[in-house]
């Protein structure tokens, strides 16, 4: 706020040179060799390969798949993908030595359709009930493809890592990240060190979304390949452009729904097949997907169910976290083509959604029982209530009715002399299971440790990151309130991995929800600890209890919540030990000659359990609800020959300030109960229901459903048009290269 | 290289730098202000906001020949020391109105929007949200969806800025 924070390119070590990655300019190709210009100096350079590696050429994740740097006769499978690294002391020096660096290669036939590789990351089945009995009872069915395309995370921060070599042989890291011991374990790996050797500091981090989850294990072992060269501090900061063109982005998608329903609207059976663009490597895409598949059905009880997802290999940059992690994907298609069978009923869209939400003690299809904390129903009723649906969609019906076949396409929504621009108002419902998927949370098994030191400080020591949602308030905030002392009495420890043990990565809505519990059990534990020994309260005693007993610690280990079980092998039981709930209304504006949406208002309705901080959580669901916005109008990633074109800012355009809708957020409280403070996270439900709730309104406003995001301009003329011919690509496809 | 005279924070300054060196690189590098972000180093995201003679612009596209003479405000100047050495600074009333309504989250865009909203409560800006909205719509901000970056200006301009 008065611009003392550190970011990772604000930091200042002495003698520091720069680093540059050289990276592929093919798509699919063998990497013959790197040429260094012999008429160029190189002595004041420092050059990295492959053969530079001490431990395994591999990005540690899921698969060891994704190489460190590709060899010279390997295979390069992404456009953009790094093969050799530059260090100079200078930046004009680094500017030089690039261009006096070739790279040499021969191109091989690259796959850019996820529908046609035969390269496959994961698979998932998920089924319950009979499928063919179900469709064959139906009063109606309805079939429906929807495809979404990229999103980049777009923090205004770019990616960025600074290595400093160790006395010990080992390396330190500095930088913009959500997990430090993603980055340590990468490190160990890539360099051949061990926990002490290798170190990993977080710096303030501008903005994450899942976009510093797992890349930045790759920039460090860049950063500190080059360090360990030069044997000097080495800057790895990358530039917008360099961030777009290389980083992960959102999977692309392609969901297809068939859906049979009664005559009153209630789900029999959903077949839905999802496929999923991983991009060239692994990264956490199994994760992704299994998070799609489990949400692909959307919050309804439905008694047959068929889900199969994908994902396969194409020559793209990989795909990989981002804020909602395969659910925005999967229930933009759900929203979208259940709103479509309302309209084909004739039922009211939030009628629709009254008779199918899940309610406590129904069944998923992954056969977990919704025992508590289930609120689909309520922010469903709040959020309608609020924002006046019924009301705003009657108006606009008989708005529709008017304009239809009076402009120049007969039949058509298109403008009349007198309005250009038509309202619409539309809703989606969405569900997001809080923290990690299936296992995830028990494999992971988080520690957190709170410290009263000897000097009668109260010290958190987690790993869990702040980019600005909140950590740093929320944590002392819980603590303190465990030890009844104030919160200014509780100190949290930087997360660097010298010092704070591994409480998991900052992810998944889990932070708020399970490191936030484990917090509470440790200072529940010391607070007794203390207690016990003083014979007072903690806040009385805890300053003379340090005195005497020097520093108390309490290390707190993950268990699982009572009750709550998954099988990895038959993909059965509690996917997530709670859902949070989301209802979203949005109100747009379309202009019928040009085709641009403006979102002109919001209501949100989130069921995020027992809320913890009200302003931090408010600034999750805007923010949330604003990328949300992005993905549903303007936010597109082009490509060609497996290149991303619009790679910098001017391009790859994202929602200002006169873009973003007015805002409304009702929270709805249904605490979970297996966590002390009742919460379940927040971070990533807006972003679920935004896209379909804005694509609705569209279509309240033309009649004309937009089922490839974003709703573009094109797309929304095309579709008025009714002329498939003028649309664009569909998203996340490759145009041949020229 | 030339020497350029100018003032930061009303402190007058003086480099010997090439002409066409980025006003945000001689902030950061030469001046170690660091409070001043770089997003996009083409124009987008105004992160890099600052205000030469009062005007908000963004300092990746103005070479610093073009500040020869001028007046040159960043973040760091919006704060004043506070009364001791070791109290904390005493908060501009925009920043102020930031921590209270949460107008920042991760902070990187905070610098460039506080600058562009200090340049508009400066012109005598009010607390008309489609005023703000366009003071604004040059600085880019991922993570608040905007709301609250506009409560806190509104807020700031009812105090009197």
């Amino acid at each position: 706020l008065v611009g003392a924070a550190k970011y990772a390119d604000d930091l200042v070590f002495p003698g520091a040179w720069y680093g540059a990655t050289i990276r592929s300019t093919d798509a699919h190709a063998t990497f013959t060799a790197l040429q260094l210009d012999p008429g160029f100096d190189w002595s004041t350079v420092v050059v990295v390969t492959s053969a530079d590696i001490p431990g395994d050429n591999v990005v540690s994740s899921i698969k060891a798949d994704q190489p460190i740097l590709v060899p010279i006769g390997g295979e390069i499978q992404h456009h953009a993908e790094p093969l050799a690294l530059l260090a100079a002391p200078d930046k004009a020096t680094l500017r030089a030595a690039r261009q006096a660096a070739h790279v040499v290669t021969s191109t091989l036939p690259a796959v850019f359709d996820p529908l046609v590789s035969d390269h496959v990351f994961a698979v998932y089945e998920l089924a319950s009930g009979d499928l063919g009995a179900a469709f064959a009872a139906a009063d109606f069915v309805l079939e429906g493809e929807y495809r979404v395309g990229h999103q980049e995370q777009l923090y205004i921060e770019n990616n960025a890592m600074i290595a400093v070599p160790s006395d010990d042989g080992g390396v330190t890291v500095h930088g913009s990240l959500q997990c430090p011991y993603y980055v340590h374990t990468a490190l160990k790996r890539g360099l051949a060190m061990d926990d002490r050797q290798a170190r990993v500091v977080q710096a303030e981090t501008g903005g994450g979304f899942g976009g510093k989850e797992e890349y930045p294990s790759i920039i460090a072992l860049h950063a500190a390949l080059l360090a360990q060269k030069a044997g000097r501090p080495v800057r790895m900061i990358y530039d917008r452009h360099e961030d777009l063109a290389a980083t992960t982005k959102r999977h692309p998608a392609i969901v297809r729904h068939r859906t049979a329903v009664t005559r009153d609207g209630r789900l029999l059976a959903q077949d839905i097949e999802v496929v999923m663009d991983g991009g060239a490597y692994c990264t956490l895409t199994p994760v992704v997907l299994s998070r799609g598949a489990i949400h692909a059905g959307g919050p309804y009880r439905c008694p047959n169910v068929r889900i199969r997802a994908r994902a396969t290999q194409t020559n793209t940059p990989p795909n990989g976290a981002f804020r909602g992690f395969g659910a925005p994907q999967v229930q933009f298609a759900t929203e979208t083509h259940l709103n479509r069978i309302a309209e084909a009923l004739g039922l009211s869209p939030l009628e629709i959604r009254r008779r199918n939400v899940y309610r406590p003690g129904d069944t998923t299809p992954t056969g977990q029982v919704l025992r508590d904390s289930v609120a689909g129903e309520e922010v469903l009723e709040r959020a309608a209530e609020a924002s006046e649906f019924e009301r705003l969609r009657a108006r606009h019906d008989a708005a529709r009715d008017r304009r239809a076949g009076s402009g120049t396409v007969p039949a058509s929504a298109l403008r009349t002399t007198r309005e250009r621009v038509a309202s619409g108002v539309g809703l989606a419902l969405a569900w997001h299971g809080a923290g990690f998927t299936g296992s995830g949370e028990v494999k992971l098994a988080s520690v957190v440790s709170l410290e009263l030191t000897a000097e009668g400080e109260i010290r958190i020591l987690t790993a869990s990151t702040e980019m600005g949602q909140g950590t740093k308030t929320i944590f002392p905030q819980l603590v303190a309130e465990a030890l009844d002392v104030p919160i200014e009495a509780v100190e949290i420890a930087p997360q660097d991995t010298a010092y704070v043990p591994d409480s998991g990565p900052t992810v998944a809505s889990r932070t708020a929800m399970v490191v936030g519990g484990l917090l509470i059990g440790a200072a529940k534990r010391l607070r007794s600890q203390v207690e016990t020994a003083t014979g007072g309260t903690f806040a009385a005693t805890y300053r003379d209890h340090a005195k005497v007993h020097g520093t108390t610690r309490v290390d707190q280990h993950f268990e699982p919540y009572p009750g709550v079980g998954f099988d990895d092998a038959t993909y059965r039981g509690d996917a997530y030990p709670a859902f949070g709930w989301a209802a979203c209304v949005a109100q747009v504006d379309v202009d019928l000659d040009t085709g641009e949406v403006h979102v002109r208002d919001v209501v949100a309705a989130d069921d995020i359990g027992r809320v913890i901080h009200p302003v931090l959580a408010e600034g999750q669901v805007e923010g949330g609800t604003l990328q949300a916005v992005g993905y549903a109008t303007i936010e597109e990633i082009k490509l060609r020959d497996g290149r991303y074109l619009n790679d910098r800012l001017a391009t790859y355009i994202i929602p200002t300030s006169l873009d973003a809708p007015r805002i409304t957020t009702i929270f709805v409280e249904a605490p979970f109960d297996a966590v002390p403070h009742g919460a379940k996270g927040v971070g990533e439900l807006p972003m679920d229901v935004g896209a379909p709730a804005v694509v609705a309104a569209i279509a309240d406003a033309t009649g004309v459903w937009i089922s490839d995001l974003p709703a573009s301009p094109e797309r929304i003329l095309a579709a008025l048009a009714g002329v498939a011919a003028v649309a664009p690509l569909p998203p996340g496809a490759s145009e041949p290269a020229r | 290289m030339t020497v350029y005279r100018f003032s930061v924070n009303t402190v007058p300054v003086q480099v010997n730098v090439p002409g066409m060196r980025r006003l945000l690189d001689v902030l950061r590098e030469e001046l170690a202000l660091t409070g001043t972000k770089e997003g996009c180093g083409e124009g987008e995201c105004g992160a890099c906001t600052v205000l030469i003679d009062g005007r908000p612009v963004d300092s990746c596209l103005v070479p610093v020949c073009q500040v020869d003479g001028a007046s040159v405000s960043t973040v760091e100047g919006l704060a004043t020391a506070g009364l001791t050495a070791d109290a904390p600074p005493v908060l501009d009333g925009l920043q102020a109105a930031f921590l209270q309504a949460g107008g920042a989250q991760c902070g990187i865009c905070t610098p460039g929007m506080l600058m562009a909203a200090r340049a508009y409560l400066d012109e005598g800006g009010g607390p008309d949200e489609d005023a703000i909205r366009e003071a604004i719509a040059g600085n880019l901000c991922r993570c608040t969806g905007y709301t609250k970056i506009i409560e806190a200006i509104a807020l700031a301009a009812r105090a009197g800025g």
